[in-house]
């Protein structure tokens, strides 16, 4: 029923009811952001039972600690700010209309996700090969306290939520690089790359939050 | 409104049209059948399935709350035993806030009015919007499945370590249901404030902005910043149930109090997602049916935003006897009276409103009386327990029951039928029957003070709250609460018979039945499938009432349509009428 005016026809990304492509912009990018602000809270929750916890019982965090791979927790660090930088690349090459820009960095960025989430599974695994499981089914004998299993049920909830998230990521971005290999994004159009490049920062920096709070106790 | 003073003014071209009076293609008429509406991203659809969706709650809540106080109809057992009795107040409790009264007015009536008041075509993410319903629908499955394998006897609040370790039923279910159903909330809030600030029409100014979009983004904010932290806290009681995580349980070096904490910072401000949004739609009845303009509209709209904001301060008052120390208790106590500020502003403003207006006590404007009273009782009794040496006398007794109900009830409820009644005639394009809505506003009324008015004074001598049986001293009160529940449930039952009528049978609705000034009446009722033919230009303020309504035409941009949403914050238009 609504004439889309002649000037707004040729832009098929447009839909029906902004006016014009700046509206629609500028709107999927304020709902990132408010959604990345829903995000900090949801972590904040985590934050904030980490702390009570560490307060109450600071010895153990600096037992606990120690059981967790200091080395490879800094090259997951290292991973994950270089693919904050590929993701950052790759709308910089969408907003240069260079297309094969868009799918190389897009491409490495996932290539560094998937690092990320192998060298945590290796991580994983080795904890459980010793019995440190979360909560209730943890059995390993080598940290003396009574409480060490609430230190893992932390380590696992936060890690595991941002794994989860990690994982979303690599989805969103697989999407995008098959639309960009069909030439979805261009100069005038580039607003999915943006707005999951603004997640995947958040992705990264929550952890560098957990990285120090976790690893690098002492 | 201001025009002149401003820096950046912008001159449309614009005419004046009229909206068809009962168009015969509209939005009911378009995209027909059941799929169509199962997969429509359009706003007024959604809202109408969030409507059905919440009256079907509405109705199952409401039957568990008659049974519950039929078995209070004596002091010993009369029909459930006291585990059934535990597993009913839960579920009544949890369904009625999580599921009804949560999305009520935002995801029902607001999805449906806020993009007609801002002269836009739909929210900024309406495929989001569709997402959001489907999300309720899952979390009220898992509710469903929970209800079905078990129940949950914890009471609404899932307390700890109760509902982590020793609960029987499916609690689990039920907290993730509750889980999943914070992400429809939170979307929902998301999708309005990225509307309301990206979405205006033309012309339509911050000073301009409707007071029920200046509820509801206030709403929004909460509902954003609050629910990720309840979706947390009830993720950790998952687990706890689930791994036995120890963070909330005592018996694995966990801390109970520290749920409270978490469930509160939600949960307080919460209760204003509750009610915010019933102050936006009394401020948009009030100034119509008063025909005068608002009185302090700045007052109104940034005490939506106070209160937003303070509510965030004050969950430690529901912990005043769980152990909290005496520092943190008269701080929150003290924080607890400031909502009080805010709040009386509004209800002192909107009575200037109504000061020497012609007022016009339809429906919508009796179920305002009705608030204005209630929720009157309601707040001031919510300051009564937050004085701390009071509350400790008070805490989880029936007086704490009757607060919340005057407020929840007394408050939004009637908010909410005053709105649905107000916007009926624009959703439906029927005209419901005055004198059924009136009878009935009047029988809710007296069924509600009949309920609750006896359980202030039984709480206040001492009958404790979640007990199915009772010393006989109290009987006299819960009699009489019971069959002023039998009332209350027959009002509300009259209203969803004649709505229902009038859907059918009732009388054509003009475009705008009630001679308001706000925007949403300038469209055909009901709507077109995208709102307006074309993008409008708001010249007038939507509470004008000062001016005749012969001006309250939609202005419509010429050629091209001056959308200047960059440069929304500063500029004013004066916006000049070819006649
Ligand atoms: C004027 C503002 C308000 C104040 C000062 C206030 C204060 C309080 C206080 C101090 C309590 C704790 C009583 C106790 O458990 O001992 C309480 C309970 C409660 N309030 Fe309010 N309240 C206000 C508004 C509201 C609103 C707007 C709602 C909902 C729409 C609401 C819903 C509730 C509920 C549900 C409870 C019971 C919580 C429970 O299950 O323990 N209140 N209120
Ligand atoms: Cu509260």
């Amino acid at each position: 029923m609504e004439q889309p005016s002649t000037l707004e026809k040729k832009q098929d990304h447009l839909q029906h009811h902004f006016v014009d492509s700046d509206q629609q912009f500028e709107s999927a990018k304020m709902g990132m952001w408010i959604f990345l602000v829903t995000e900090i809270l949801f972590f904040g929750g985590l934050f904030a039972a980490y702390i009570v916890f560490r307060s109450w019982y600071p010895e153990l965090f600096l037992l606990a600690s120690d059981h967790l791979d200091t080395f490879w927790g800094a090259v997951n660090t290292v991973v994950l700010i270089s693919s904050s930088l590929t993701v950052a690349m790759a709308i910089r090459s969408a907003q240069l209309n260079q297309q094969k820009g868009i799918i190389i960095n897009l491409a490495i960025t996932i290539a560094l996700a998937f690092v990320f989430m192998v060298i945590k599974y290796f991580e994983y695994t080795e904890k459980f090969a010793v019995g440190i499981f979360p909560g209730g089914y943890y059995t390993y004998e080598g940290i003396a306290h009574d409480q060490a299993n609430i230190f893992f049920s932390i380590y696992y909830m936060m890690t595991g939520l941002h794994g989860i998230h990690v994982v979303v990521g690599i989805g969103l971005m697989v999407w995008l690089l098959l639309r960009a290999r069909k030439g979805h994004f261009s100069s005038e159009y580039y607003t999915p790359v943006e707005i999951t490049g603004l997640y995947w920062h958040l992705v990264d920096i929550i952890w560098i939050f957990l990285f120090p709070l976790l690893y690098l106790i002492d | 409104m201001a025009t002149s003073e401003s820096t950046n003014i912008k001159k449309i071209q614009v005419r004046r049209f009229k909206p068809d009076e009962n168009p015969t293609s509209n939005y009911l008429t378009e995209e027909r059948g059941l799929w169509a509406w199962m997969t429509t991203v359009d706003h007024k659809k959604i809202g109408w399935m969030y409507l059905g969706s919440i009256a079907i709650f509405f109705a199952v809540g409401g039957i568990l709350a008659l049974l519950l106080r039929t078995e209070l109809l004596t002091p010993a057992q009369t029909f459930f035993t006291a585990d059934a009795y535990n597993q009913l107040f839960t579920l009544h409790g949890a369904i009625m806030v999580f599921f009804f009264l949560v999305p009520s007015v935002p995801a029902a009536l607001g999805n449906f009015i806020l993009p007609l008041q801002l002269g836009c075509k739909d929210v900024a993410f309406p495929r989001v919007n569709l997402l959001s319903f489907y999300i309720y629908v899952v979390g009220a499955l898992f509710t469903l499945f929970a209800i079905f394998t078990g129940g949950v006897d914890t009471g609404w609040t899932f307390y700890t370590p109760y509902s982590s370790s020793a609960a029987g039923g499916n609690v689990m279910a039920m907290t993730f249901g509750v889980f999943i159903l914070g992400f429809s909330s939170i979307l929902t809030g998301l999708n309005f404030i990225v509307t309301i600030h990206r979405m205006r029409a033309p012309g339509l100014t911050w000073n301009k902005l409707p007071l029920f979009l200046w509820a509801l983004y206030a709403t929004s904010i909460i509902q954003i910043l609050a629910t990720p932290v309840l979706a947390i806290t009830l993720l950790l009681l998952t687990m706890e149930r689930l791994l036995s995580i120890g963070i909330f349980d005592p018996a694995l070096g966990g801390d109970p109090v520290l749920y409270q904490h978490f469930f509160w910072f939600y949960s307080h401000p919460a209760v204003y997602i509750m009610i915010v949004p019933g102050f936006g739609i009394i401020s948009e009845i009030i100034s119509t049916f008063s025909r005068k303009h608002i009185f302090g509209y700045w007052a109104i709209a940034l005490s939506s935003l106070a209160i937003a904001f303070i509510g965030f301060l004050v969950w430690g008052h529901h912990m005043f006897v769980a152990g909290q120390s005496s520092l943190a208790n008269l701080v929150f106590s003290f924080l607890t009276f400031l909502v009080g500020i805010p709040t009386g502003i509004k209800i002192f403003n909107w009575i200037a409103t109504m000061y020497k207006g012609s007022i016009d006590l339809k429906t919508p404007m009796l179920y305002v009386m009705v608030f204005l009273f209630l929720f009157t009782i309601g707040g001031f009794t919510g300051i009564m327990l937050g004085a701390l040496a009071v509350d400790i006398h008070l805490h989880d007794t029936y007086y704490v029951v009757a607060h919340f109900h005057y407020v929840m009830v007394g408050g939004m409820v009637m908010a909410f039928l005053g709105g649905l009644h107000y916007w009926w005639p624009k959703m439906t394009g029927k005209m419901y029957n005055e004198m059924w809505g009136r009878i009935s506003c009047a029988i809710v009324f007296i069924g509600f003070n009949l309920t609750f008015l006896p359980q202030f004074v039984m709480g206040s001598l001492g009958m404790p709250r979640r007990y199915f049986n009772y010393l006989e001293q109290f009987q006299g009160y819960h009699v009489m609460s019971t069959y002023g529940s039998y009332i209350l449930g027959l009002g509300f039952l009259m209203v969803l018979i004649y709505l229902t009528h009038s859907i059918f049978k009732g009388k054509k609705a003009p475009a705008n039945p009630w001679q308001s000034r706000a925007m949403e009446w300038q469209a055909p009722s009901p709507p077109p499938l995208h709102n307006f033919e074309h993008t409008p230009v708001i010249i007038h303020g939507p509470y004008d009432y000062h001016k005749p309504m012969s001006e309250f035409q939609l202005g419509i941009a010429g050629s091209h349509n001056g959308h200047g949403h960059h440069e929304h914050e500063t500029e004013t238009k004066t916006v000049e009428a070819d006649k």
